[in-house]
């Protein structure tokens, strides 16, 4: 099932009428506890606007009066509800009630991916499409206007920012990332600069960059199989993955990953052909 | 203008924001009489292309206690609920001392920091299609 087609269940901590107010200390401790496992949480009380429910499944928590939950739902019947009294329970009772709740309910399970993924400020984007010939994953698509667009988030490699790397715009980021401008931090003249060396970097290596990563990943492993002493050849290993990894910050993990020269091959120009035809699209548009 | 809406995002999945910034903005968040929403992980609601950022995004206004606004700004869009320039303030926690962000949080008036480029959000894509 697609990370969009899943549901996902909103806990809303309910302290308006019928209801008596959290401590602040425990409020605090409930909505951690329930942000630490992946859940959303609206604090619902009689002043200010939460956002409105989402499609989404709802467990509404309170400290009702009577210890008693109301038995209500969604007077549209859109909204599946449930609500729990919380009267008796710790911030760790609250996220366990939370949990029980959404495996009964089928939502989908938060932590079990890190959202890892490119976001494309399309302030910058110029529809280049180098990000989509250069992955090797499928994360590009374009859009019915063959706009160039991040469409399989969870084929992209964790903490791998090599994308970012080819894009001549500095227009892809990874929130998540480090340093700037690749973290959405702004994009300076000098950043701009660093992004167009390295693209010529990559067009003087003959524009491959996977099959020469490829490449110095297969002669290290040969020397390595060769080496007698293990700890010098782990070490090695170790000193190689690094240099490889520095030279587009992409994780050791990635580099063992990539697949047989012929498979990226293929990958290569598979996804050559959709940058092409993109590009064609938008120019017979 | 009604007071602006105050989602806080707890980025659980990284360590990028720094732990006790994020602690004391809720922390904050919860001693005070504000409705709020908080949300584990922008990034996964983005992906996710979660129903409840479009109702952030309305036009009413909102302040975000989060990452950079330029990253905020495109998981918006990227989610098909492009935020209104106007309309959004954007606190950024992995730069901004907490109360900093506390204090902007509850100023009754809002300042828009969205950064403007040369397109809006709502130039953004539109309907994935097979590829």
């Amino acid at each position: 099932m697609s990370l969009t087609s899943q549901t996902t269940l909103r806990v809303v901590l309910y302290e308006g009428a019928g209801s008596q107010p959290m401590a602040p200390e425990d409020r605090f401790a409930a909505i951690h506890a329930l942000l630490s496992q992946g859940f959303a949480v609206t604090r619902a009380t009689g002043q200010g606007m939460p956002a409105p429910a989402s499609r989404n499944q709802l467990l509404v928590v309170g400290q009702f009066d009577g210890g008693l939950a109301p038995a209500a739902e969604d007077a549209a019947g859109e909204i599946p509800l449930r609500f729990e009294d919380i009267t008796e329970l710790d911030a760790s009772g609250i996220a366990a009630k939370a949990e029980t709740v959404r495996v009964e309910t089928g939502a989908a399970k938060h932590g079990e991916w890190k959202p890892w993924f490119p976001v494309i400020d399309y302030d910058r984007c110029t529809n280049c499409m180098q990000c989509l010939s250069f992955c090797l994953f499928g994360v590009y698509g374009v859009d019915e206007e063959k706009q160039i667009q991040a469409q399989n988030h969870d084929n992209c490699k964790t903490n791998c920012p090599a994308c970012s790397r080819v894009c001549p715009e500095a227009a892809i980021m990874f929130p998540k990332y480090k340093a700037g401008p690749i973290n959405g931090d702004l994009v300076s003249s000098a950043d701009l600069q660093r992004e167009k060396m390295k693209v010529d970097i990559s067009a003087l290596l003959g524009g491959d960059v996977y099959s020469l990563l490829r490449d110095r990943s297969e002669k290290a492993k040969s020397r390595f199989s060769k080496e007698r002493d293990s700890d010098k050849a782990l070490k090695e290993r170790q000193k190689c993955l690094v240099k490889l990894a520095a030279m587009g910050d992409i994780p050791p993990e990635v580099l063992m990953s990539l697949p047989s020269l012929e498979e990226i091959a293929r990958k290569s120009k598979e996804a050559k052909a959709k940058a092409e035809s993109a590009l064609a699209g938008r120019a017979t548009a | 203008m009604s007071s602006p809406r105050v989602l806080f995002c707890n980025c659980t999945y990284a360590q990028v924001v720094p732990a006790e910034v994020k602690a004391t903005v809720l922390r904050k968040l919860c001693e005070s009489g504000v409705a709020f929403d908080a949300v584990a992980d922008l990034c996964e609601l983005s992906a996710r292309k979660d129903a409840s950022m479009k109702s952030l995004a309305d036009g009413n206004p909102v302040k975000i206690a989060a990452c950079f606004p330029r990253a905020v700004k495109w998981l918006f869009a990227s989610a098909g609920a492009p935020l209104k320039p106007e309309a959004t303030e954007v606190l950024n926690m992995r730069v901004q001392p907490a109360d900093e962000v506390v204090a902007a949080l509850f100023r009754p008036e809002l300042q828009a920091n969205l950064p403007v480029g040369k397109v809006t959000a709502g130039d953004a894509p539109k309907a994935e299609v097979a590829t």
